[in-house]
């Protein structure tokens, strides 16, 4: 059983009432209702293609917070394998929003680094929603500094609404951890690749995306800010999140658009959440075809690559 | 109120109160009520002289203060891309453009300018409030990358007033990229072996704080100055706890080890120097920095003033390049 979006109940009412034909079906008075379930699947699917051919970025938002997409850790289990996951900044704590390790990905050693939103309320609660505190990126810049020492290559997952907003966060320099760990992004002598899988919300998202290739989920966002924080900046009403969503600009399509990002991974129909498999496989794909045309680069030239790629960016709009 | 403010159309009446309101305004003291005229401010660099409180100060005046005889080029800066996401709030974003280059008289948020601070050429780049509250978008991104590409060029160490709110909404994703953008560049200072001193000024908020206003080699900060990265409101909503006092103050920040110093807007230039003398490796100054300004050959026009003390004339200075 699917959790339905809102604007997906066209799609819930269809596969409702197929869910209910084949009760009949192997019931007590069984009914041959073979055609009737395949001319409603058919419809299904369609309605399906339909909805997701046109998600307007408010729905697409949606999508990319679905319960059921597939998180950090999906990503991680399906990809790669014989993962270490390393803990703690060395300095304050260990923060749960980030996870980072080594593991091979193909085979071949790689850095993860990765935020996890949780997939229900304890592990949410857990990973804090996959906001990250100064703690998540000094452990972040840890493992990229890591990384670079052995020549291993960096690959980031991307997914928060934001860095968290807390009393003990601000005092122990959310802003400048975020800010060490662009640094720390753009002046690795290793490949580094990042992929939104879901919600990529301002600096708490940019602080691991300063990559050598920036790839995106076909329903991700990416964003300067969450649209109901930009709600209730520009409007002082967070109810206008759908305006803010639309007047944004934040899809993988209005960013490869801008030059921003470098590819948009495919999505099963109906988004990653009705086929994570796929999804992941996907993903795997396009990283693995990022790592490979990074390969033959020296450091100084992947390092010089990443920061004129990002000084382009703008610059020919 | 009179008879004329009915009659007179709005436009000329606005040309008046441009040329009128100067003369006779007085400001309120945020912290002590006090009411000051803008004149006494003025000549003192927007400080309150009874309070100390620090008020914002335009960024043409923080450079005309700051340089050696009030004498300094500024450096011209690239255009950007306007309104990619042809974007609208409750206004069109092109409007607003409008309204702040008018309202600020500046094309965007940043000034750039090269001169010299007791006689060491340096680059220093101003960010202004009062241009959309100094957000940062890409033209404010461009100037600021600039700033460094200037130092860097010309091998002097750059001295960055932050004054910011933070990336600007109306830029959307845009704006974001505006972090690594200047990000890569404080890199590349430090590559070249110059000092970057970074000047906290109120507020520094947001993406800015987020990226190169909290990478300086030192950390200076104006008395009160509100930093940090997520605002006081957005903090108090999440945790629904009241905010300690002074959460977020410059003094606050210098206890929790994220800045170096507090220092008064009038004793800026001074440390700076001094500090930027011995990261230089410059000898120390004859008169040990204590006239503001007054030695040192200046670099560029020479100022009408000789004095750095109580200037009369009004934010007008010397024509600049």
């Amino acid at each position: 059983m699917h959790n339905y979006l809102e604007f997906e109940k066209p799609v819930a009412d269809l596969e409702g009432q197929i869910i209910e034909l084949k009760k009949i079906e192997t019931g007590e008075d069984a009914v041959d209702v073979h055609d009737e379930v395949e001319r409603l699947e058919k419809r299904s699917r369609d309605a399906l293609e339909d909805l997701y051919k046109k998600l307007t970025p408010w729905q697409k938002t949606q999508v990319a917070r679905h319960p059921d997409r597939p998180h950090c850790v999906d990503y991680v289990a399906r990809l790669i394998t014989d993962f270490v996951p390393l803990a703690g900044d060395r300095y304050y704590a260990e923060d749960h929003a980030v996870i980072a390790g080594f593991g091979r990905f193909d085979g071949q050693s790689v850095a993860v680094i990765g935020q996890e939103k949780g997939s229900d309320t304890q592990t949410r609660l857990k990973h804090n929603f996959g906001m990250a505190r100064p703690e998540g990126y000094r452990k972040a810049v840890r493992i990229m500094e890591l990384a670079e020492r052995f020549q291993i290559p960096v690959l980031t997952l991307v997914d928060t609404a934001g860095a968290y907003p807390g009393i003990g966060a601000e005092e122990r320099g959310q802003a400048e951890a975020i800010a060490r760990s662009i640094a720390a992004c753009l002046d690795l002598e290793v490949p580094i690749v990042s992929l939104v899988i879901g919600e990529g919300g301002s600096g708490g998202a940019m602080a691991i995306a300063a990559a050598n290739r920036v790839l995106m989920m076909e329903h991700a966002i990416y964003n300067v800010i969450a649209p109901e924080a930009g709600a209730s900046i520009l409007y002082r009403d967070a109810a206008r999140a759908r305006d803010v969503a639309q007047a944004m600009k934040m899809t993988a399509q209005d960013l490869m658009g801008f030059g921003i990002i470098d590819a948009i991974v495919e999505e099963p129909l109906g988004g990653a959440h009705r086929g994570s498999e796929a999804a992941i496989d996907a993903a795997g794909r396009h990283i693995r075809a990022a790592f490979a045309e990074l390969g033959g680069l020296e450091g100084s030239a992947l390092k010089r690559q990443r920061r004129e790629k990002f000084l382009a960016i703008g610059r020919n709009l | 109120m009179n008879w004329i403010t009915n009659y007179v159309r709005p436009k000329i009446s606005s040309l008046l109160a441009a040329r009128q309101v100067p003369e006779n305004l007085w400001i309120k003291c945020p912290e002590t009520g006090e009411m000051v005229f803008h004149k006494d401010l003025e000549a003192n660099q927007w400080v309150v002289p009874t309070s100390g409180f620090h008020m914002r100060i335009r960024a043409k005046d923080r450079l005309g203060h700051f340089f050696d005889d009030g004498a300094y080029e500024l450096v011209d800066l690239p255009t950007a891309a306007v309104d990619p996401l042809k974007f609208r709030d409750q206004k069109r974003y092109v409007d607003r453009l409008k309204e702040n280059r008018a309202k600020a008289e500046m094309d965007d948020s940043v000034l750039v300018a090269k001169g010299a601070i007791e006689a060491l050429p340096i680059v220093a780049t101003v960010q202004d409030f009062a241009f959309m509250g100094g957000s940062l978008g890409m033209a404010a991104g461009e100037a600021i990358i600039k700033g460094f590409e200037t130092a860097i060029a010309e091998k002097r160490p750059l001295v960055l007033f932050s004054a910011s709110g933070g990336a600007r909404m109306q830029e959307g994703i845009l704006s974001l990229m505006q972090l690594p953008r200047t990000t890569a560049m404080v890199e590349m200072l430090k590559e070249a072996g110059l000092p970057y001193i970074v000047v906290l000024t109120n507020p520094t908020a947001g993406g800015v704080s987020a990226s190169y206003a909290m990478l300086g080699d030192v950390h200076i900060a104006e008395p009160g100055a509100v930093i940090g990265f997520a605002g006081a409101r957005v903090i108090e909503q999440t945790i629904r706890e009241k905010l300690p006092d002074g959460f977020q103050r410059a003094e606050y920040l210098m206890e929790h080890g994220m800045v170096d110093m507090v220092v008064p807007r009038h004793q800026l230039k001074g440390r700076i120097a001094t500090l930027l003398k011995l990261l230089m490796k410059a000898p120390a100054q004859d008169d040990g920095g204590l006239a503001d300004g007054a030695a040192g050959p200046s670099v560029s026009a020479p100022s009408e003033t000789d004095g750095e003390k109580d200037k009369p004339e009004d934010a007008e200075r010397p024509p600049v390049v």
